[in-house]
């Protein structure tokens, strides 16, 4: 098995997923069971292969230096579901 | 079932052009037609009353001598495209609430081409899955039923909801997005015709990101002219996504001319997998025939890497998600779950907000990405996918498009395979190799099972010749003359 | 070089810099919002910077430019590839849950930056590299008891994360860096240098070691906002550091934060624990490839830059290396400088600039675009200077005059009747009285004070009101006292 319940719960908190102690156990087993299948990869010979960047030819995009967009804080904060004063919120941060 | 409604996009336009119909009655009707299939949950969000809307402003341009492509055309829209002031939920309760205040490139091309939104389809949780049964608002049915048998079967996935809302007539068309086979996979589940374009083709601005370097939109609709027609309303470069591709959208209906002749069709042997049901090799075995009749040549064709397809996919799609899904934090959309900390709130917020199949790809990508894994797992998979794009280069050097079967199986049990991800993640072992390489791809219906299942053949082509696809898929669609209807529309 | 002396012995800093320098663009990296400072919260956000469902980043080309121009006035290497990749991590700030910077391609590699330190030596540190970054929004603690409030305004402005190696070895070297640095960002025109305004910050990263010996265990302090503080914290960490050691405690691998207005840092988070950024190649985004053409424009276009334009003041104008350092660590300086010299001595040029000119500037807290005295008019100074019509200290005068009224320097001396007299017969006049009238003097000189001179050369200025040519006066008086 590839992963333990601790590891699971370490991805998780890394994920920033709340993972219920009592499924750590059977996720643990189905996250092995996908890591070992897609272990077979392993046994394949990539040396020297470059790796994919992307699927279309062609060079990145370069667009103008100018202002086109933004001007809109009530658009931006629409969705928000504890927005005040024009500001996203979130519990306080302590650094 | 109404006359309207069973018509294709071809048909419904041609109505409207004469002025037989209004796209209002056509509206209408369709609007009938999604509440009277509501057990189906193919939808999240019906807008009959926005649909009436655009149905009279369509109505109006058309009068006015200003129809667009696909003007008064009712279609439903895959709820993984953001539509502004529609909600906008990706089948995921972390999206509670969305109303985007903007709208999808692709969808702002349909309505400026002049169709009309029914509704928002379902799907599988973040476009994750075969079945769409991971859908927050439940799994779709599919329409079609086992002879003699009622038990509800899946319409498969991801864009379930979608080829279900085609297949039961209650859209002419709908869009999809493929990211490993779901366009194609449901539309062989469902009897329709489902296309994935090359990707760069359709602009990914404004739809809900899953794993970026291989989501694509496509059409879904009952001909393989529909979707052609569709295509070239949803296609186009677009300066907002860095990797949409700068070139001309061509008109894909002038490319079905129904000549094949001399065309040279691969027929990758790796494509005989273990497991394998006997109908759907029989099924593969017609259409070569089929081709050959219409005047191709069937070419056998070897993808050397194509087993090592499905485990580059889980890997590449989990990863990419596990970094496109941080958005979804409690903070800016969607659903909060409050939190003493930032942390605590986050870890609710997302721990409640995504369900399991979400997750577990959450997890699995974050793992791949993590250090000390990065080469073992991401870096590989990125190798192994240059040789899988690299075997189909070769192949294309000697053949104009790949046929093969859509899905190993027909349409499975709801509740099936739920608890073998690996079981469920097989599906789409014909879909994913050309995912990776980029390549579009259709599925057709063409034949039935021996229980009464529709089956889809899958061909491929390539990369921006998406013309070749629909003329080959235009021939076998005629040669297979597939008529059969779901038994939705019977009962 | 400067050791610490603890209890045990001589102990040495080993400093590396990390400066973010916020680019000069008009919109974002990626996004078409406006990057102006201080603006209404979230309204110079686009919905691509609030990071919204199916949001994706488009790359602004002149930030790119920007780039390129900085690394080639590091005399860096440029790489034609480099890629953009995602660092995940989640953080208030980070609507997008990563940060799109560059890791293992980054657009600039190796470079130099001579450093110019304060005993006219100069000392040359490595660039590791240079890459372009988002950067974070701004959250606010201080609103309410259990909310920190989140702005987005400065959420995907494009940054310059600029490496050094770890090349310094004292506050003082750190401090020259950043002067350094700074310098070259502005005679670019790629950010605008202000630490204040946090345009640039730096990460210290300083460790300690028995001179010879190999690194040991470094710390990271973030975010310092000034030069002086950067001295500080550097100071004041080699010491934590040192007492550690010596105590016989080891170095934890950490991220410090410097409270400049205590003084002291504190550990923020063990590396160790918190971090795994999950690099990956942003899907989103192709890989960036330059065309060696369109770099090698930028490099003709690029401005005279610091070092060169030194070297070129000494050789060209013949002035101090230290002259040439003040006059070219400030761009708009230099140019102040060329301007004034131009046609002209530009060595008094150079000690008018700055002696009384600077002088002038700091006492008034004028600079040079508010500066009352512009370089033609100081030039103007400089002309009656040369010309004879004013003499050195006369000058003095007219230039505070000038200062206080913006007058033209010949204007004053005009209306104040300031003009040198070079008349040798007014001045011949002159001191015949004062010979006639003081006999005494007369024969102190004769029998071989030649010191009395300047007392006579004093009665005439005194008579002349400081007017007379100085020189005139010294050769009449030793014509005449024979």
């Amino acid at each position: 098995m590839s992963v333990d319940k601790e590891t699971v719960a370490k991805i998780a908190r890394l994920a920033r997923v709340r993972v219920d102690e009592s499924r750590g156990e059977a996720l643990a087993k189905e996250l092995s069971n996908i890591l070992d299948w897609i272990e077979q990869l392993s046994e394949l010979d990539t040396e020297g292969v470059e790796p994919m960047t992307s699927v279309v030819s062609m060079t990145l995009p370069l667009r103008d230096d100018a202002v086109t967009d933004g001007g809109y804080p009530d658009r931006v904060t629409a969705n928000a579901p504890e927005a005040t004063h024009g500001f996203y919120t979130v519990p306080k941060v302590v650094e | 079932m109404s006359e309207l409604t069973n018509l294709t996009i071809v048909g419904a336009r041609d109505l409207l052009a004469k002025g037989e119909i209004s796209s209002k009655e056509l509206t209408e009707a369709h609007i009938v037609a999604v509440e009277a299939a509501r057990p189906l949950n193919a939808f999240i969000t019906e807008t009959p009353e926005k649909a009436l809307e655009m149905a009279r402003a369509s109505d109006t341009r058309r009068a006015a001598g200003e129809a667009g492509i696909l003007e008064g055309l009712p279609i439903g829209m895959k709820d993984l495209f953001c539509t502004e002031g529609v909600l906008t939920t990706a089948a995921s309760h972390i999206l509670d609430g969305f109303h985007p205040t903007y709208e999808s490139t692709v969808s702002r091309n349909m309505w400026d081409a002049g169709a009309v939104l029914l509704g928002k389809t379902n799907l599988d949780e973040f476009a994750m899955g075969s079945s769409n049964m991971t859908s927050f608002y439940g799994g779709v049915e599919n329409p079609w039923r086992r002879s003699g048998d009622n038990r509800p079967l899946v319409p498969g996935g991801s864009s379930g909801g979608s080829a279900t809302a085609v297949a039961a007539r209650c859209a002419l068309g709908a869009t999809g997005t493929d990211t490993g086979g779901s366009i194609r996979q449901p539309a062989a589940f469902c009897g329709i015709v489902g296309m994935k374009p090359t990707y760069g083709r359709c602009s990914r601005w404004g739809i809900v990101a899953f794993a970026s370097s291989l989501d694509q939109a496509g059409p879904m609709a009952r001909s393989v002219q529909d979707t052609a027609i569709l295509l070239r309303a949803m296609a186009g470069y677009d300066a907002k996504d860095s990797t949409s591709v700068n070139v001309a959208v061509p008109d894909y209906e002038a490319a079905m001319t129904g000549d094949v002749k001399g065309m040279k069709i691969g027929i990758p042997k790796e494509y005989r997998v273990d497991g394998m049901a006997g109908e759907i090799d029989q099924l593969w075995q017609q259409g070569i025939k089929w081709l050959e009749e219409a005047g191709a040549e069937a070419v056998e064709i070897s993808l050397p890497h194509t087993r090592y397809a499905l485990p580059t996919y889980y890997i590449i799609s989990p990863a990419e998600a596990s970094s496109n899904l941080a958005r979804y934090d409690g903070v800016r959309y969607g659903l909060r779950e409050e939190g003493a900390t930032l942390d605590q709130m986050y870890e609710a917020t997302r721990g409640k907000g995504f369900g399991a199949e979400v997750q577990r790809r959450v997890l699995i990508g974050t793992y791949v990405l993590s250090a000390g894994y990065y080469d073992a797992y991401y870096n590989k998979a990125r190798k192994v996918r240059s040789l899988i794009a690299g075997d189909f280069a070769k192949a294309y050097e000697k053949v104009d498009a790949i046929l093969t079967p859509t899905a190993p199986s027909p349409a499975f049990g709801m509740g099936d395979k739920m608890d073998d991800p690996i079981a469920m993640y097989l599906n789409d072992v014909f879909t994913v190799p050309a995912s990776l390489a980029g390549l579009p791809g259709i599925s057709i219906p063409a034949g039935l099972s021996a229980e009464g299942l529709p089956l889809g053949l899958q061909l491929l082509g390539k990369a921006f010749d998406e013309e070749t696809v629909f003329k080959v898929a235009g021939v076998l669609e005629a040669a297979a003359a597939f008529e059969a209807k779901p038994a939705f529309l019977a009962a | 070089m400067s050791l610490i002396k603890g209890k045990t012995g001589e102990w040495e800093m080993v400093i590396g810099l990390e400066v973010h320098a916020q680019v000069i663009s008009k919109s974002k990296l990626f996004s078409g919002a406006s990057t102006e400072f201080g603006a209404v919260p979230n309204s110079q956000v686009s919905l691509v910077d609030a990071a919204m469902p199916g949001m994706l980043p488009v790359l602004n080309k002149y930030v790119v430019e920007q780039a390129v121009r900085t690394g080639l006035g590091l005399k860096a290497q440029i790489n034609l590839t480099s890629v953009f990749e995602r660092k995940n991590y989640f953080y208030a700030d980070l609507p997008q849950g990563y940060q799109i910077s560059q890791y293992l391609q980054p657009i600039v590699g190796e470079g130099t930056i001579i450093l110019d330190l304060e005993d006219g030596e100069t000392r040359e540190v490595g660039i590791e590299r240079l890459h372009l970054e988002q950067d974070a929004g701004k959250s606010i603690h201080d609103q309410h008891p259990t909310q920190s409030y989140i702005d987005l305004n400065r959420s995907g402005v494009a940054l310059m994360e600029i490496v050094s190696k770890p090349d310094m070895r004292s506050a003082e070297e750190a401090g020259a860096y950043l002067r350094k640095l700074r310098t070259i960002l502005r005679y670019l025109g790629t950010c605008d240098g202000n630490m204040d305004e946090g345009s640039m910050r730096a990460d210290v990263n300083l460790s300690m070691r028995r001179p010879g010996e190999p690194m040991g265990t470094r710390t990271e302090t973030k975010n310092v906002n000034s030069i002086r503080f950067v001295q500080q914290a550097i100071e004041q960490e080699a010491r934590r550091q040192v007492q550690v050691l010596e105590d016989g405690g080891k170095i934890v691998q950490e991220t410090r934060l410097y409270d400049g207005m205590k003084g002291t840092s504190r550990s923020m988070r063990s590396k160790e624990e918190a971090h795994d950024y999950r690099y990956f190649p942003d899907p989103d985004l192709l890989p960036l490839e330059l065309d060696a053409a369109w770099v090698e424009d930028i490099k003709t276009k690029l401005p005279e830059l610091p070092d060169e334009k030194k070297a070129r003041f000494v050789k060209d104008f013949g002035l101090s290396i230290y002259d040439a350092g003040v006059l070219v660590a400030d761009r708009d300086t230099a140019a102040f400088f060329e301007t004034v010299a131009e046609g002209r001595d530009p060595k008094l040029a150079a000690n008018w600039v700055i002696g009384d000119y600077f002088g002038a500037l700091n006492k008034s807290g004028a600079d040079l675009q508010t500066a009352p005295v512009d370089a033609g008019k100081l030039g103007g100074l400089l002309d009656l200077i040369t010309d004879g019509t004013i003499s050195g200290r006369i000058a003095k005068e007219v230039f505070e005059e000038m200062w206080e009224r913006g007058e033209e320097a010949a204007a004053i001396v005009e209306a104040k009747g300031l003009k040198q007299i070079s008349d040798s017969s007014e001045i011949e006049g002159l001191v015949d009285e004062i010979i006639a009238g003081n006999p005494g003097q007369v024969e102190q000189f004769k029998g071989g004070n030649e010191k009395i001179l300047g007392w006579f050369v004093g009665q005439v200025m005194k008579a002349t009101q400081g007017k007379a040519n100085p020189g005139l006066v010294n050769q009449v008086l030793r014509k005449k006292l024979g």
